[in-house]
């Protein structure tokens, strides 16, 4: 009834308007250090660090030692590539680490213990470690348990499976059997380049690479995003929200498959809960990552970089002879650190 | 009881406020004054300041500049604790944010004076509480049970609790921001006799809300606000509705609702027999034709939300959905969409739009799939920034670039960005559920006149909302909700306001 009512109006006193408001113009921007910080921080940090190791000790710039630091990260960064999937569809995915332990138990198995060439050794334990993604999506999508909590839960039942399928022992060439016998089956020689540079590096690369392509370029990745920004909006857009956050625990089981896979390659067995120490690492590198070039949001690339940064930090500390008990310290400092900046932001 | 109405009117000013916050001067100069015993409405278009000034009064915002005076002291508030120890209490719009759902009703009316009250005391008195509790809901002459949980309360008894929460300490000012909002009919007029009630009792109460049919209702004197600044300050017998509308736009309003040319066609959307699995829409069945704007007119809670996001397969459903002829299989969204419905839902910053994303991507989202190269893979970012600018000028959206975030814009801006996606996806049925909640009146028209566009097209529209003015301003035809069912259908050339009420409320 108000709008009725609004043609026949009366005018106003001119007095009373103060006409428009001039002063509604931006206050002058200052150069924003927290900004510039969050958006180049772990860069400059990298750099930092590599100028400070490089001073500090003799042997951290040479060519052999940066092979060696970008041989390191690699099993970290393509399990955290997995990580960062999970996480773009606002999900986050614990189950990482022991889902790489089974796939290192399964391919060192199909080797030693069966003797299979290597595609079926592979194939083998991707398979069964996209069995655990359908797991975390089918009890995270139908009974709606939140990400965190399920993949907790399936984190403990997939590092029992990984146990129990390994009878609890280090599976390698030459194992003593149960019945006594010693395992007749050899690791192929193809195999083992999996885990030798420059393979180990290239695969890594490469990794990283078509993720960020799939997240940045790709119609799948905007949606992903977009899920992972606003769920309900995202489902109320016509997006088949279920289908792509299903895609994502896939491809986040499918990289920890392949992380666990190199990771058997590069030591050779299989040894007990294997993939369980790169969780945390994978982690802090995903979180590290967010800020890098201000992306605020899971990406590969800074991911990869996260990696970088804790990866050097290892190295350096080894070879400054800080004792590898105290570096869960650094990483954990990192770590929060990190998180510290993407919080401190949100605000 | 009486005591307390027979103190003397205490007066509120504030004097000379300014804010500023970085890029915006967000209140410029701005006088405000009211006292005890009055109810004062506080009047702007979105963004004008409302919410900003009354956070400046019960101390959310420190950094102001100007002067706060009670009954002609100087009151420094530079925090929450300040405001409410000088008896300045506000009941916020989003109820849920301010209770704690897993107390009872009680505890959470005593939540403030448990907090601040209890000095040194360690052990509650469940007992006392519980009393005292009562003691509040009684001077309200409000009844809810005290030992109900609060997340098992309806909205209009959430609010309720609120307000005796506020009054359970000394409380000389209320602020209620947007209060009847959500509320239905009967609800609001309840909530009326409580706001009577307490200028009765020498409170000072301050109004802010969009409806102005209300405010000339419940309220004695108005302050107007426009783009951060004071206009008038009047008592309410001296204004009329136009001239309200008149000050908050700073010019005249034009024709309020555009009248399209369309005329009518064949039935594009026909529902029949419809029902959705958690019974809150039973056995609907209407149809809507080409170039036809339909309403559904309702109470809060009528069920109308519901209808929209069933037929839109959001909600599990059983009946039929007819399209052109054709029988519809909807059972999630992404079919409704690929069989060409639009949904503009009402929670717009929680459903209508991706807030963290850009304008751009939100106009694109829809219809992504096209823009892409490569079967509709690989992004085409030159595509959709054509398409989102194009767009962006189309609607008006007042944006400083595509790119920009959709959480910095206003909240009628945000809407035409949620219409916008669904506008370059091309549908042939639009579902609007109350598209006009919480836009300014500027958007608002904008927004009408985008309906009426889109009917001319040949474009059907369905338009769900409460507000019975607007249903009467745009649509063609409309069906009355109630409880869930349909319980009349109406030619809005030959109806009126008062009948449309009549129905929505159960007449029948």
């Amino acid at each position: 009834m108000s709008d009725s009512n609004i043609e026949k109006t009366v005018h106003p006193s001119p007095e009373a308007d103060p006409g428009p408001a001039p002063n509604r113009r931006p206050s002058v921007s200052r150069f924003e250090w927290f900004q510039f910080f969050y958006r180049y921080g772990t860069i400059i940090t990298i750099v930092l660090l590599i100028l400070f190791f490089g001073l500090a000790t003799d042997s951290f710039l040479q060519g052999q030692n940066i092979i060696n630091i970008l041989r390191s990260i690699s099993i970290v960064t393509i399990i955290a590539i997995g990580l960062t999937i999970s996480l773009s569809v606002g999900g986050f995915d614990l189950s990482v680490g022991s889902t790489a332990s089974l796939a290192c138990a399964v391919v060192m198995s199909m080797f030693v213990w069966y003797a299979q060439p290597t595609w079926i050794g592979v194939l083998a334990a991707i398979g069964t470690c996209l069995l655990v993604g359908v797991l975390n999506s089918l009890l995270i999508i139908r009974f709606k348990i939140p990400d965190m909590l399920l993949t907790l839960a399936v984190m403990f039942v997939i590092q029992g499976v990984a146990l129990t399928y390994s009878r609890g022992a280090t599976i390698s060439q030459n194992m003593v059997m149960p019945d006594g016998s010693f395992a007749a089956g050899q690791i192929p020689k193809l195999f083992t380049k999996f885990g030798q540079v420059p393979g180990i590096i290239i695969i890594m690369l490469v990794i990283v690479l078509l993720v960020h392509l799939f997240l940045n370029y790709t119609r799948h990745g905007r949606y992903m995003y977009v899920i992972g920004g606003n769920m309900e909006a995202a489902r109320l857009s016509g997006i088949p929200v279920n289908r792509y956050r299903v895609a994502a625990y896939l491809l986040s089981s499918l990289f920890a498959a392949i992380g666990g896979i190199i990771l058997a390659a590069r030591i050779m067995r299989a040894e007990v809960n294997a993939g369980a120490p790169y969780l945390m690492d994978a982690v802090a590198a995903a979180f590290i990552g967010f800020s890098v070039f201000g992306a605020g949001k899971p990406n590969a690339l800074g991911t990869f970089f996260g990696a970088v940064l804790i990866g050097i930090l290892q190295n350096g500390l080894v070879m400054m002879s800080v004792p590898y008990y105290a570096m869960d310290i650094v990483k954990g400092g990192v770590l929060a650190f990190a998180l510290a900046l993407t919080y401190y932001r949100k605000r | 009881m009486k005591s307390m109405s027979t103190g003397e009117p205490l007066q509120l000013e504030m004097r000379h406020i300014s804010i500023e916050f970085p890029g915006v001067k967000a209140l410029d100069d701005v006088q405000f004054t009211t006292s005890t015993g009055t109810v004062h409405a506080l009047v702007g278009a979105n963004g004008a300041g409302k919410s900003t000034l009354m956070k400046v009064l019960t101390g959310v915002y420190p950094h102001y500049t100007g002067e706060i005076r009670i009954g002609g002291r100087k009151a420094d508030i530079r925090s929450p604790r300040d405001a409410k120890d000088l008896g300045i209490q506000i009941v916020h719009q989003e109820v849920d944010t301010a209770l704690v759902s897993y107390l009872t009703v009680g505890e959470n009316i005593m939540l403030d004076r448990m907090i601040h009250d209890h000095g040194k005391k360690q052990w509650v008195n469940w007992p006392a509480l519980y009393r005292q509790a009562q003691q509040v809901l009684d001077r309200l002459n409000v009844r809810i049970p005290l030992r109900k949980r609060v997340d098992e309360l309806s909205l209009a008894e959430k609010q309720m609790t609120l307000i005796a929460r506020a009054i359970a300490r000394d409380c000389r000012f209320l602020i209620l921001d947007e209060p009847t909002a959500p509320l239905s009919h009967s609800e609001t007029e309840e909530l009326f006799r409580v706001v009577r009630d307490l200028k009765a009792r020498n409170v000072g109460v301050i109004f802010i809300s969009h409806r102005l049919p209300e405010l000339f209702e419940i309220c004695d004197e108005m302050t107007i606000m426009r783009d951060g600044r004071f206009v008038i300050r009047e008592a309410i017998r001296n204004l009329t509705p136009g001239q309200v509308v008149e000050y908050m736009l700073g010019r005249k309003l034009e024709q309020q609702f555009p009248k399209h040319r369309a005329t009518p066609g064949e039935p594009a959307l026909v529902v029949k027999n419809f029902s959705d699995d958690s019974g809150k829409v039973k056995n609907v069945s209407f149809y809507v034709r080409k170039g036809e704007v339909v309403g559904i007119a309702g109470l809060v809670g009528a069920g109308k939300t519901e209808l929209c996001k069933a037929i839109f397969g959001h909600t599990k459903a059983s009946g039929e959905r007819i399209l052109n002829g054709k029988p519809l299989k909807i059972r999630t969204p992404t079919d409704a969409v690929r069989a060409g419905l639009a949904l503009v839902p009402e929670e717009r910053r929680k459903e209508g739009v991706l807030v963290e994303e850009s304008v751009a991507t939100n106009i694109t989202t829809v219809v992504l799939s096209r823009l892409c190269r490569f079967f509709g893979t690989v992004l085409d970012f030159g595509l959709e920034r054509t398409l989102s600018r194009r767009m962006i000028d189309d609607l008006g959206i007042k944006t400083p670039s595509e790119a920009a975030l959709v959480r910095n814009l206003s909240g009628g801006n945000q809407q035409k960005v949620a219409i916008g996606k669904w506008l370059v996806a091309d549908a042939e049925v639009y579902i609007f559920d109350e598209p006009t909640k919480g836009v300014d009146v500027g958007a608002k028209r904008d927004i009408f006149q985008l309906i009426a566009r889109l009917v001319e097209q040949g474009k059907s529209v369905i338009y769900a909302s409460c507000e019975l003015s607007e249903i009467m301003g745009i649509t063609d035809r409309v069906y009355v909700m109630y409880d869930g069912m349909i319980v009349k259908e109406l030619e809005t050339a030959n109806t009126n306001e008062e009948e449309l009420l009549f129905y929505s409320t159960g007449g029948k």
